[in-house]
């Protein structure tokens, strides 16, 4: 069902060697949680409890009213992710929590570069970069321009690699992960109406 | 226009509303206006002041645990607060229901550094079921209703209430609360069918089940439900520390206590068992031993309220989600009524052994001072086995629990997953309200005794008929086992310098006698059983006692050690 192949253990690609306890891979957990103050922290808890480095993290709310959305990206084993997840659902005020590979999942994320203006000017490859990497330029004067890129993580990356090894690059932030699910199903929509009528029961 | 009262009175009704008797606490500044509340509602509230705020947590865990209601304390903000940690800690690791109201400065001095101020919500989230600021006085009646819903149903747990000082004095129109669902929180998951119909064939199919039971069935009340179950598929049961009072200790196929210091049967043979099924406990590594050699042999099912626990330590086959009071019913009804005689026989030898190497010494022991083990044994059958066991931790704690016998359910209050110093007193004071008609018998160290020996202030004060059995051995005498037998004999800080307990006790106008003859013994405990009230029976036990058998930490569950 999970696609193992990521290059973050290695040792996926060989099938064999697949040991769920063992290799780690990049998870992204959807929590969708009632919207109350402090449950921030008591999720961020529960991965620092677990020594599990929260590699991008976005809260906002959800298109379900009332309901708040968390993308979390980590990485670790799956039997931890499995373990990560049921201790955040098993939080009060916590609606669902699922993880997902990178497969199940639609994904974006957007970046902002500060980039030096003098620097551009003088290396025609820079804005040559920008172009190649579909980025938009937001503004530019005569000290620097400001360069939007949304995609993915690589080519977020790759852009930033190609412009800070020209020296061009003054400022650069990623936002987190954001992304929706490929399924067909709605579980979080299916969770509420059972809950729904179960208080109506 | 309802009439208006203030968001501490709103308290005491909200409290009255859940069915709230009894409250363990200690004022202080951030929760003056709750006290002055209480002071016209002590005709239906019945404070217990202690002597320590966490003599007041840890008093409502023992209430909880005996009376199988919600137990109550109610503190000031700050340390007052911060001295309900260690008792918040351990309910959350021991399922404990049990509610903790502390003040708080007012909600626009928070944030401030004000005097007694601390975050109170932030430090016990992680070790709280939830934990709730209440900074408006309408808030109350719903706040403490969900606060009680929480901690009573699914998996119990301990849950924080912390009530800002503003919210106390503003006057409120109260209407009562009664939360009975939330949305995003299913105490009580849904029975799988497929799951029970698994179970029942697995039963069904198995030679040599062996069932370990939690504290799961003393909570859900299954204690019945076990019965009909291990009756019908003929099935020998280990039980967890907390679990010890699932079944009587004489049932047939009660084959005695699981982990570290628990019976040689029970440990050996889930290493030799087909079937392992798992109620209401959640594979403590005090049970497991090496998790590499856990039972990996056996089909594993493992029932339990909470998803969470599933495959968490121990890889299981099937799991049954749900309340094991519905589960374990649900299963008797589809398992075949079936013997297993030679596999239930497989356990004498075991037994035999353990008695021959172990416990016959401990219990009839023919000279030398006195050991733990025959006076917790006669304790116990001079109360006919009928009693409370309130344990502190320690050697007093295994012993007591290796020893002390049951023939009814809610009968063991110990510190089990937190392994709390200082917990029994409290303890026991809780457990004589929570069960009033019952005999409490405590068992405590000398080390033990004197983390929370002010509580017999409030055993004076409330004439709280606790029967304290003090084992003195002169050492912290289980760190001072594990020094002889993993540090080489370096008896580092374990020899303790005693007062005169005997002499504290009567300063505390507790009756109180010491025994170190075993002719006396019998005698000594009649007296005390017989004494109305509490009673400190200070025993002077062998200093260098050690409990076993014992599975070394880390070691495989089948690999017991009977001598040393």
């Amino acid at each position: 069902m999970k696609q193992n192949d990521c290059n973050i253990c290695g040792k996926c690609k060989d099938k064999a060697e697949k040991d769920l306890s063992l290799c780690e891979h990049l998870y992204t957990i959807l929590i969708y949680s009632e919207n109350v103050p402090g449950l921030l922290s008591q999720i961020s808890a529960i991965f620092t409890r677990r020594q599990v480095n929260i590699e991008t993290l976005n809260v906002c709310a959800s298109s379900t009213p009332g309901v708040h959305k968390y993308t979390v990206v980590c990485c670790c084993t799956e039997s931890m992710v499995i373990m990560l997840t049921k201790q955040i659902e098993k939080r009060i005020d916590v609606l669902q929590a699922r993880y997902y590979t990178d497969d199940e999942i639609f994904i974006n994320e957007t970046s902002l570069l500060k980039i030096s203006t003098p620097v551009m000017l003088e290396n025609a490859r820079v804005s040559e970069a920008i172009r190649e990497h579909n980025a938009r330029i937001i503004e530019v004067n005569p000290t620097y321009a400001t360069a939007e890129k949304t995609g993915s993580t690589e080519e977020i990356l790759s852009l930033y690699n190609t412009l800070n090894a020209m020296g061009a690059v003054l400022q650069f932030v990623r936002s987190g992960r954001i992304c929706i699910t490929k399924s067909k199903a709605e579980h979080l929509d299916e969770f509420i109406a059972r809950r729904e009528k179960e208080r109506k029961g | 226009m309802t009439e208006k009262i203030t968001g501490a009175e709103a308290l005491m009704r909200s409290l009255l509303n859940e069915g709230v008797e009894t409250l363990f606490g200690y004022p202080g500044g951030a929760i003056m206006p709750v006290y002055d509340a209480l002071y016209d509602y002590t005709d239906r509230l019945n404070h217990i002041l202690v002597r320590h705020e966490q003599g007041a947590v840890h008093a409502a865990q023992g209430y909880a645990r005996v009376s199988g209601k919600v137990g109550c304390a109610i503190v000031t903000s700050g340390p007052g607060a911060t001295n309900t940690i260690t008792g918040v800690a351990d309910a959350m690791i021991d399922s404990t229901p049990m509610v903790v109201i502390c003040g708080q400065v007012g909600a626009a001095m928070l944030g401030t550094d004000a005097f007694q101020e601390v975050d109170v919500v932030n430090v016990t989230n992680p070790i709280s079921k939830w934990s709730y600021q209440i900074r408006r006085a309408e808030d109350v009646a719903w706040a403490v209703s969900r606060a009680f819903y929480i901690a009573r149903t699914g998996r119990p747990g301990p849950v924080v209430l912390d009530f800002a000082k503003n919210a106390q004095t503003a006057m409120v129109e109260y209407k009562p609360e009664k939360v009975d669902f939330i949305r995003s929180y299913q105490p009580v998951p849904t029975i799988n069918e497929e799951a029970i119909e698994q179970a029942a064939y697995l039963i069904n199919h198995a030679d040599r089940p062996l069932l370990l039971a939690g504290q799961g069935i003393e909570l859900g009340n299954a204690h019945q439900e076990l019965l009909d179950l291990i009756e019908k598929a003929d099935i020998p049961v280990g039980c967890t520390l907390l679990g010890l009072s699932d079944l009587p200790s004489d049932h047939p196929l009660n084959m005695g206590m699981l982990g570290m210091h628990g019976n040689l049967g029970p440990n050996v043979q889930t290493n030799q068992c087909d079937l392992l099924i798992a109620v209401g406990m959640r594979f403590d590594d005090r049970v497991t031993g090496n998790l590499n050699t856990y039972a990996k042999q056996a089909k594993i099912i493992h029932f339990d309220i909470d998803p969470s626990e599933f495959n968490k330590n121990v890889k299981v086959d099937l799991a049954v989600l749900g309340d094991c009071k519905q589960t374990l019913a649900a299963v008797t009804e589809k398992v075949h009524r079936i013997k297993h005689t030679e596999w239930v026989n497989s356990f004498k030898p075991y037994a035999e052994k353990e008695y021959e190497k172990v416990i016959d010494k401990a219990i009839h022991p023919k000279e030398g001072p006195l050991l733990m083990a025959e006076i917790i044994r006669k304790v116990s059958e001079a109360t006919k086995n009928e009693a409370i066991l309130v344990t502190d931790v320690g050697q007093n704690q295994m012993f007591g629990c290796r020893y002390f016998k049951f023939t009814k359910g809610h009968s063991v209050v110990t510190s089990g997953g937190c392994g709390t110093m200082g917990f029994g007193l409290p303890a026991a004071i809780g457990a004589t309200f929570g069960a009033p008609d019952r005999t409490v018998c405590l068992f405590v160290g000398d080390g033990g005794l004197q983390m929370t020996i002010q509580e017999l202030g409030t055993i004076m004060e409330q004439k709280a008929p606790v029967k304290i059995i003090l084992l003195n051995n002169n050492f912290l005498g289980n760190v001072r086992q594990w020094q002889a037998m993993f540090f080489n004999h370096r008896y580092s800080f374990t020899p303790m310098d005693n007062p005169d307990f005997e002499l504290i006790a009567k300063a505390y106008n507790i009756p109180a006698a010491t025994v170190t003859d075993r002719d006396k013994l019998d005698a000594e405990i009649e007296k005390m059983l017989t004494t109305e009230g509490a009673y400190l029976l200070q025993c002077g036990v062998l200093e260098e006692d050690n409990i076993l058998p014992m599975t070394p930490p880390g070691a495989n569950v089948d690999e017991m050690i009977l001598e040393i």
